[in-house]
């Protein structure tokens, strides 16, 4: 294969990676990896540190959208960012130390669990709770549009969230993804955060965290301008592309298509680490 | 006042998300020139992504994609592109401190300085040149 061909299939691959991470709300990242090692044979390592300048692209290319919606908190967003960079240095430094084999491992259990986590149903946010001192004082509560006027909400559980997000973000630096459902499953489950705001809020530190490790992946030499080339470019037109159609078309069977591709990708990754084939 | 914070805040929100899109169509239109400078030149070696090797050092430090870039080499010029990409996220946190400073939020003007000097940290603390 010359050079001009592997950047075009890995281009492609990565439009559609882009395309289907956009509508279904699972990032380009959860596919990107495994179409890389699994079909292209590149090492680990290479794929996800084209995988995180990819997530880098597409959370910030996403933000305008979002923000017109008036959804995201900076606040909450900058507090958590805390949690998400320190964990995302540390899970940098963590995919130096161990080996290929059991990030793979580790790579098919979270996806195995976000396909899990996509299919739960989407909570109403009809729940009210009281104020936390914590959150208070942090100045974490807020308020967004709603179809009545203006909705206030209070935050909860702070240390639970921050802990849960240092997770989030070690797991973004080991893999190379954004895990924006963890992210998600962090604010709306465990800090009772609109659901709404936290996906708009998760969106926005994406970046922030995948900048963190990116930056250590790169000193590292993680970071091949060949492989990132084509998967920057492709995941950016896919992501912009799908976010387009999502307003339009209706994405439940494609959700379930797509989980369930997930789950064998999840399983492959898993058993390829745990015989010692990748 | 609470609603003064809160145009403060939207105000802030979009001069942030202008920023993002600014960032992201730059190192598009920089990586995509690299690119054709890189898939044009024949003459570099198939890299075999099998194996990993990492990358040669100039091109894993600020000072080194710089040379490469200024060089007009292609691979250097994607670099310096994902750099750009990855400095994005970056200025957005700077430029939130001076929007926390504007509100008077002292809080959060720390908060906000903490995550540019992990960030910082991140990018600088491995290798500079």
């Amino acid at each position: 294969m010359t050079i001009l061909e592997f950047s075009l299939l890995v281009w492609v691959g990565s439009v559609a990676a882009g395309f289907l991470g956009a509508l279904t709300g699972l990032g380009g990242g959860v596919v990107l990896v495994p179409m890389l090692t699994l079909l292209l044979g590149v090492d680990i390592r290479y794929a996800i540190g084209a995988s995180l300048v990819s997530v880098i692209a597409t959370s910030s290319g996403a933000a305008a959208a979002y923000v017109k919606e008036g959804f995201s908190n900076i606040r909450i967003g900058m507090f958590l960012e805390v949690a998400t960079t320190l964990g995302a240095l540390a899970g940098a430094t963590l995919a130096a130390r161990i080996s290929a084999g059991t990030i793979s491992i580790v790579f098919g259990l979270v996806l195995i669990g976000s396909a899990y986590l996509s299919r739960r149903p989407r909570p109403k946010n009809e729940r009210d709770v009281p104020p936390d001192p914590l959150a208070t004082r942090l100045r974490l509560n807020g308020s967004f549009p709603d179809a009545d006027g203006i909705r206030n909400y209070n935050v909860q559980h702070v240390p639970l969230g921050w802990t849960l997000m240092f997770g989030a973000g070690t797991l973004s630096g080991l893999l190379g993804i954004g895990s924006g459902a963890m992210k998600v499953l962090a604010m709306d489950q465990a800090m009772k955060i609109p659901f709404k705001v936290s996906t708009t809020t998760s969106n926005f530190m994406i970046g922030v965290t995948a900048a963190a490790s990116a930056g250590v992946y790169l000193a590292r030499g993680y970071i091949d301008p060949g492989l990132a080339m084509p998967v920057m470019l492709g995941v950016l037109a896919g992501s912009l592309l799908g976010t387009r159609v999502l307003v339009k078309a209706d994405t439940k069977w494609l959700r379930r298509v797509f989980s369930l591709v997930i789950v064998v990708l999840g399983i492959e990754m898993l058993y390829r680490g745990l015989s010692g084939r990748i | 006042m609470a609603s003064d914070r809160d145009w403060t805040d939207r105000r802030m929100e979009v001069v942030i998300s202008n920023l993002l899109r600014f960032g992201v169509l730059l190192s598009a239109l920089v990586v995509l020139f690299g690119a054709v400078l890189y898939l044009v030149r024949h003459d570099y070696p198939h890299t075999d992504y099998r194996v990993f090797r990492g990358e040669p050092s100039d091109l894993r430090s600020v000072g080194g994609i710089l040379r490469d870039a200024l060089a007009l080499d292609g691979r250097g010029i994607i670099q310096l592109g994902l750099l750009l990409l990855i400095a994005t996220p970056v200025a957005r946190v700077a430029f939130s401190i001076f929007g926390f400073a504007e509100e008077h939020d002292r809080m959060y003007v720390i908060v906000a300085s903490i995550v540019l000097l992990i960030l910082a940290y991140s990018l600088l603390g491995s290798a500079w040149l």
